[in-house]
């Protein structure tokens, strides 16, 4: 393996971006486009879709299961080590045998998508924001935007507001209420504690913390039952990604409508269209992959399994990719 | 210019979404509503509308006073609808094994301390900890949706609930 980067401004190229190779692959940048070649092929995104799916894919840490930037190219994670794949998953790639995979430890392609994400996002472009709310990605280099690509992904242990784990949104903490949200009541549950159990009773606004987020498509675990992690994120515009899923995964509509294209996980023909609106409840299978459309800002709870058994237990054919079986 | 509506669901006010296929089960999405599961509900089943292996999400019809209950594990409580009432009781002694799974119901109320009690109204979201009793209350009508594990009182209603054809 190996893992170079020209970056700006040592080696810069017309753009004044630097240029990233990885293994086989190849990441170049202009003001308009990402330009990935590797043995077998070269591909092109729009910058703005390829930082927007770059950023998540940093941020989740590869996420569950399969991150397709487009219908070509993406990543798989393995939990310690990646794929990263041309054609992987389009079933013309593969009938052409054309289609390249090659695998990299977590932390080495972690490095390179971080040192990418930092070079080619430009200063006052927030690929985690919602396109009418952030700056322009195109152009040539015009500075960085470090405190966006680099902000925490909120992990509670047990739930938010418990004392010691994470903790509610507020304006003090740089977390005003979103444009889109701006109706939402911001009132907070009475918690009266008798003393000594100011550990065990406890309860917040999720609705109000939802409309504080400052960026979308982003998930953060708000409470644990065990490995069951509630998942909630403000969604705005397109899913920056295809998740290709590797396990079941459940969508609660809390409020307004998101669609999801539904496609199978391995070639992409259509399988489905899922409409769902506040109250709605959604499995997605273990064999598909899914992409979203959110017209207005929205609140979306996703729910997870997080236990690392799941994917070889569907491959052995121990469970079904179905959630449930009726 | 006009800002922006936020749509909220609730037991008198709600549209379901649906399934369109291309190719494949509408029974693989396992698609239901929340407050259209609990509009069938009696008051405080625990109706399960999502399941992920041992892990479920229940849909609980809240509607006067429950029964006590004890929760091996930590549970989460999402109001969705109405305004809830959970008191909470520390018992006097081990009323659960803390390896089961999902909570059990209790006959009467248990022996214990008070540990306080949170009033909670929709989107307000109530830890509900491990080995600790609770029950609640709702003067109206209110829905809860419950992040737990599966447990004997947890009930699967799965063709009556979901979008069962294209």
């Amino acid at each position: 393996m190996t893992l170079t980067s020209d970056t700006a401004p040592a080696n810069p190229n017309d753009a004044g971006y630097g240029t990233f190779t990885i293994g086989g692959f190849t990441f170049s940048r202009d003001e308009y486009f990402a330009t990935i070649t590797w043995p077998t092929g070269t591909h092109q995104l729009a910058i703005d879709v390829f930082l927007r799916a770059l950023q998540r894919d940093v941020a989740w840490g590869f996420f569950y299961g399969i991150v397709n930037f487009d219908s070509v190219f993406g990543t798989v994670n393995h939990y310690g080590n990646v794929d990263m794949f041309a054609g992987r998953f389009n079933d013309a790639y593969r009938r052409a045998e054309v289609d390249y995979s090659e695998n990299f430890t977590h932390d080495d392609l972690m490095a390179c998508f971080q040192s990418m994400l930092k070079d080619w996002t430009n200063d006052g472009y927030d690929p985690f924001a919602a396109p009418q709310e952030t700056g322009q990605p195109f152009g040539k280099n015009n500075g960085s935007n470090d405190a966006a690509v680099t902000r925490r992904r909120v992990v509670a242990d047990r739930m938010v507001s418990v004392p010691g784990d994470e903790q509610v949104r507020t304006d003090d903490m740089g977390f005003p209420v979103n444009r889109g949200f701006a109706d939402v009541p911001q009132d907070e549950p009475i918690v009266e504690v008798e003393p000594g159990y100011e550990g065990d009773v406890a309860a917040y606004n999720l609705f109000k913390y939802i409309s504080r987020s400052d960026v979308t498509w982003n998930p953060s675990v708000v409470s644990a039952c065990k490995e069951s992690l509630y998942c909630p994120t403000s969604e705005e515009f397109i899913l920056p990604v295809i998740h290709g899923n590797d396990r079941v995964e459940w969508f609660v509509q809390l409020s307004d409508e998101i669609q999801w294209d539904v496609e199978d996980r391995d070639t992409g023909a259509k399988r489905a269209r899922v409409i769902c609106k506040a109250g709605d409840v959604a499995a997605m299978p273990a064999d598909i992959r899914h992409q979203g459309y959110s017209p207005k800002r929205s609140m979306l709870l996703v729910w997870e399994n997080a236990s690392n058994r799941i994917p070889e237990m569907i491959a052995r054919g121990e469970i079904s990719p179905r959630a449930v079986d009726f | 210019m006009a800002g922006y509506t936020t749509v909220f669901g609730s037991l008198d006010n709600y549209e379901k979404g649906r399934v369109i296929i291309v190719d494949d089960d509408p029974k693989a999405y396992v698609f239901s509503n929340i407050f259209e599961v609990a509009s069938m509900s009696k008051p405080y089943e625990k109706v399960a509308v999502g399941k992920n292996l041992e892990y479920v999400l229940e849909t609980i019809r809240c509607e006067g006073t429950s029964e006590w209950r004890v929760t091996p594990h930590d549970e989460f409580a999402l109001v969705m609808d109405g305004t809830v009432v959970v008191e909470l009781l520390d018992p006097s002694g081990q009323l659960v094994d803390p390896d089961a799974n999902g909570s059990i119901g209790l006959d009467g109320e248990p022996a214990g301390t008070r540990m306080g009690r949170i009033t909670a109204s929709r989107g307000h979201q109530a830890l509900l900890p491990a080995g600790k009793c609770y029950r609640f209350h709702c003067d109206a009508v209110g829905v809860i949706l419950l992040q737990t594990i599966e447990g004997p009182d947890t009930i699967y209603r799965w063709a009556e609930i979901c979008q069962t054809e294209a």
